[in-house]
């Protein structure tokens, strides 16, 4: 738990460039992600997309871990409601997105940072215009600036 | 006569509850004082901190801390029992996890002391002294501890052997973890001195608990007579049971009370509060969103009730600070 790294070096607000960790279904968001870029659309770099087998996979230590290592935001695209591939995965994803969305609130962190999107294999277009949308409402509100607990503490406070 | 082996037990940001665990061994603490030699023990036995400086290093087998860290002496006292022990011992909730104090993390330094010092109706306080670190009166000076702005797990300050778990720990996983430590064979540094599964696992209501739970309303206790027998999250309780430890012989369920989660994750989980979420949420009935939040809201307070004991070991540590807020607020008399 000791010496977690520190992914990110100070940058100033107008250097700034989100950096966001999407989790995509494998069967509808991911596909579409694909189409999109064999359809030669372009949208903001700002997104690594991670491949999981359904969004209810996407155990909610993913996002905080995302958050804590650096990440300014986190995305999370599955099929839309009835169309699960498992039949309920994404019915879990959304009830678990309610819960850990008030336990961000409560954590200050803001609202926009968490998105959940419902986007089929079809759907190219919606992942251009919702990436591009995140990235932008991320943006105005500056990188997230965890400030870890150990670092404050071993490098100011325990001269012992 | 050979010599006995050494032990040492410190308080930090705790209760007291940790310490009446020990005692609470009953005559099995006479064996205890038989089998080791207590050097150092300020909840109990007259020893000063200057005789732990004066000890040799390594010179203490085994040295439990319980509490928190919260204070710069607090982190001062954890380091050097860290230097004198070949062993150091997280002993209870707020060692192991940062505990209940660890929910001050959603609050900030500066509005801590504001409101004990400042705001609170019953603070009668007309200078509007806060504490300081350095006080000068008639010539005397003295040193006061300092407050951080966060409170931490003990081994998020200094490295830790081993960790017994529990708010307090129960007599039988302190002894047991005692025996583990006297005895030849060490487990791996780092383990949970508890066993590694979920609570569920060794509830008296397992055979209750329903194939497919399916939560409609979460209810707290004082709101329905709470049958004895039946699993408590079928009855829509919120027991952390399944992201929690065992050990505790389920302890708060056979009282008839949902599990809080003292003993933590097993080894298998990062983070407690968001793995209790991820279960609960999943039980939850309902696909619409509306539906969703009318029964979610039924939980009044997430982070108070997934990360009662966890907080500053939890991924986030703390609630978002302010940069701005870091500053040392300046030094008052």
């Amino acid at each position: 738990m000791r010496n977690r790294e520190l992914t990110r070096p100070e940058k100033s607000q107008a250097t700034f460039e989100p950096r966001i960790v999407a989790f995509f279904c494998n069967w509808c968001t991911y596909l579409a992600a694909d189409l999109a870029g064999t359809s030669r659309m372009k949208y903001a770099p700002n997104v690594r997309v991670i491949r999981v087998m359904c969004s209810g996979r996407v155990d909610p230590q993913f996002v905080l871990d995302a958050f804590a290592h650096g990440a300014d935001g986190v995305f999370i695209g599955g099929c839309h409601p009835g169309d699960c591939h498992y039949q309920e995965g994404n019915y879990k994803t959304l009830r678990r997105f309610h819960l850990l969305k008030r336990v961000l609130q409560q954590m200050g962190i803001e609202d926009e940072r968490c998105r959940l999107e419902w986007i089929s294999a079809a759907e190219a277009d919606r992942v251009r215009s919702t990436i591009n949308d995140m990235v932008e409402k991320v943006r105005a509100l500056g990188p997230l600036d965890l400030i870890p607990t150990e670092e404050k503490v071993s490098a100011e406070e325990v001269a012992v | 006569m050979l010599e006995k082996p050494k032990v040492a037990f410190y308080w930090c940001a705790s209760c007291g509850g940790c310490e009446e665990a020990v005692v609470d061994l009953a005559e099995a603490i006479l064996d205890v004082v038989a089998a080791v030699d207590i050097v150092f023990w300020p909840v109990a036995l007259d020893f000063k901190r200057k005789d732990v400086e004066a000890m040799a290093d390594g010179s203490i087998l085994v040295s439990f801390v319980n509490g928190a860290i919260r204070t710069s002496e607090q982190a001062e006292m954890a380091n050097l029992l860290r230097s004198k022990s070949k062993l150091l011992v997280a002993l209870g909730s707020c060692s192991h996890l940062g505990g209940i104090p660890g929910l001050a993390n959603l609050f900030d330094r500066e509005s801590i002391l504001n409101a004990v010092y400042l705001e609170s109706p019953s603070t009668v306080n007309p200078e509007g002294s806060l504490p300081a670190t350095h006080h000068k009166d008639d010539g005397h000076s003295v040193e006061l501890p300092r407050f951080y702005n966060a409170v931490q797990a003990l081994n998020q300050v200094v490295e830790v052997d081993y960790y017994v778990p529990g708010c307090p720990p129960t007599p039988r996983i302190f002894r047991t973890a005692l025996q583990t430590l006297l005895g030849d064979e060490l487990p791996t540094k780092g383990t949970v001195l508890a066993p590694d599964h979920a609570l569920c696992d060794e509830c008296p209501r397992k055979d209750t608990k329903p194939e497919r739970l399916s939560i409609v309303e979460f209810k707290r206790p004082q709101q329905l007579l709470i049958d004895e027998q039946k699993c408590l999250l079928a009855q829509g309780l919120l027991c952390m049971g399944p992201a929690t430890r065992a050990g505790c012989e389920a302890l708060c369920v056979r009282g008839n009370m949902p599990c809080s989660g003292c003993c933590g994750p097993t080894s298998r989980v990062k983070d407690q509060g968001a793995k209790m979420l991820s279960s609960l949420a999943s039980l939850v009935e309902g696909k619409e969103e509306a539906e969703i939040d009318r029964i979610l809201a039924t939980i009044p307070d997430p982070v108070g009730t997934f990360y009662r004991y966890s907080l500053p070991a939890s991924l986030l540590h703390r609630k978002k600070l302010d940069r701005a807020s870091l500053h040392e607020p300046a030094a008052s008399k």
